[in-house]
């Protein structure tokens, strides 16, 4: 109880005034926890709005690329390193509670993994695989003025 | 043999191999049973499965807390990626801020699913739900 006093005190502090209604299945309402308080603190996603920003490649996942620790955070891993992309920015959602409350928040998206190019919230696992597969992610890296290893390679092929 | 039929039929036998009855409410399930419904309800969707993944990951057996849900909707028509996975996501906000930790999401339309008519496969877990206290939680409010 001590803690969430302590979590609530430093949200207020940051001058974060909302706080969320919480209704579960059955109907009940409940308040959040202080964690949800300090996810939208004005710091965190003041915090977040540069992160996204300062690397053209940014993802938010469980562990690291090189110790992911969730499936689609690997997936995630894998198809960039298979277009060559293995420079950007990993945040470890695992390693912090109110960065991994905050960019759900920030991105209004409710899982891990998250990807950002240049700033713009891209998707999920699921999304960026099926980039992979229509060809939409090497367009899209494109513009990043990343280019992409599997064109490379295909040139190299021909 | 079922590439030699008329397009109709190969369409139609597609179908029905992939297609899972509208399951009646299920007690033993109640958060599959919620995403079925809600899903239904927003979407009217042609083809829906809803896959609990729970047991590909680091959590107890019987858990709800895992989804692979594979929509095929004309409500998706004109809609990017993104447009549709937060269409569905909006859908299940109550599950996903409550009892669901991890939803991977195909969203089609009736000529994508026409065109490929298959369920993408999750990968494998990593444990990462392992000690997760934030899986915990969500595993204590669906057990309460």
């Amino acid at each position: 109880m001590n803690n969430l006093m302590w979590t609530a005190g430093r949200c207020l502090r940051s001058g974060s005034a909302a706080f969320f209604l919480s209704r579960p299945v059955d109907g009940g309402v409940r308040l959040a926890s202080a964690r949800l308080l300090c996810a939208a603190s004005s710091d965190i996603q003041k915090d977040l709005g540069e992160m996204v920003k300062k690397d053209k490649v940014v993802v938010f996942m469980k562990g690291t690329p090189a110790q992911p620790m969730c499936g689609f955070s690997n997936a995630v891993v894998q198809i960039l390193r298979m277009h060559g992309v293995d420079s950007y920015a990993a945040y470890n959602v695992l390693e912090d509670q109110d960065l991994r409350q905050g960019i759900k928040v920030f991105s209004n998206w409710p899982t891990i993994p998250q990807v950002y190019f240049n700033g713009e919230f891209v998707g999920g696992c699921d999304i960026l695989l099926q980039m992979h597969q229509n060809g939409d992610l090497v367009e899209e890296l494109k513009k990043l003025g990343i280019s992409s290893a599997l064109v490379d390679a295909e040139k190299e092929s021909k | 043999m079922l590439s030699r039929r008329p397009a109709f039929v190969h369409s139609v036998c597609t179908r029905l191999l992939h297609s899972r009855p509208l399951m009646a409410s299920d007690p033993g399930r109640p958060v599959e049973t919620s995403i079925r419904a809600k899903l239904t309800r927003a979407l009217q969707p042609e083809h829906l499965e809803v896959h609990n993944e729970s047991h590909m990951h680091a959590v107890p057996p019987g858990s709800e807390s895992h989804f692979r849900v594979l929509v095929v909707s004309p409500h998706f028509d004109g809609l990017s990626l993104l447009q549709r996975h937060r269409l569905v996501n909006d859908t299940l906000k109550e599950e996903l801020s409550t009892r669901v930790h991890a939803l991977a999401i195909q969203a089609k339309t009736p000529q994508q699913w026409a065109k490929d008519p298959s369920l993408g496969k999750s990968p494998g877990c990593l444990g990462g739900s392992k000690g997760d206290h934030t899986v915990q939680q969500k595993l204590q409010t669906e057990q309460s």
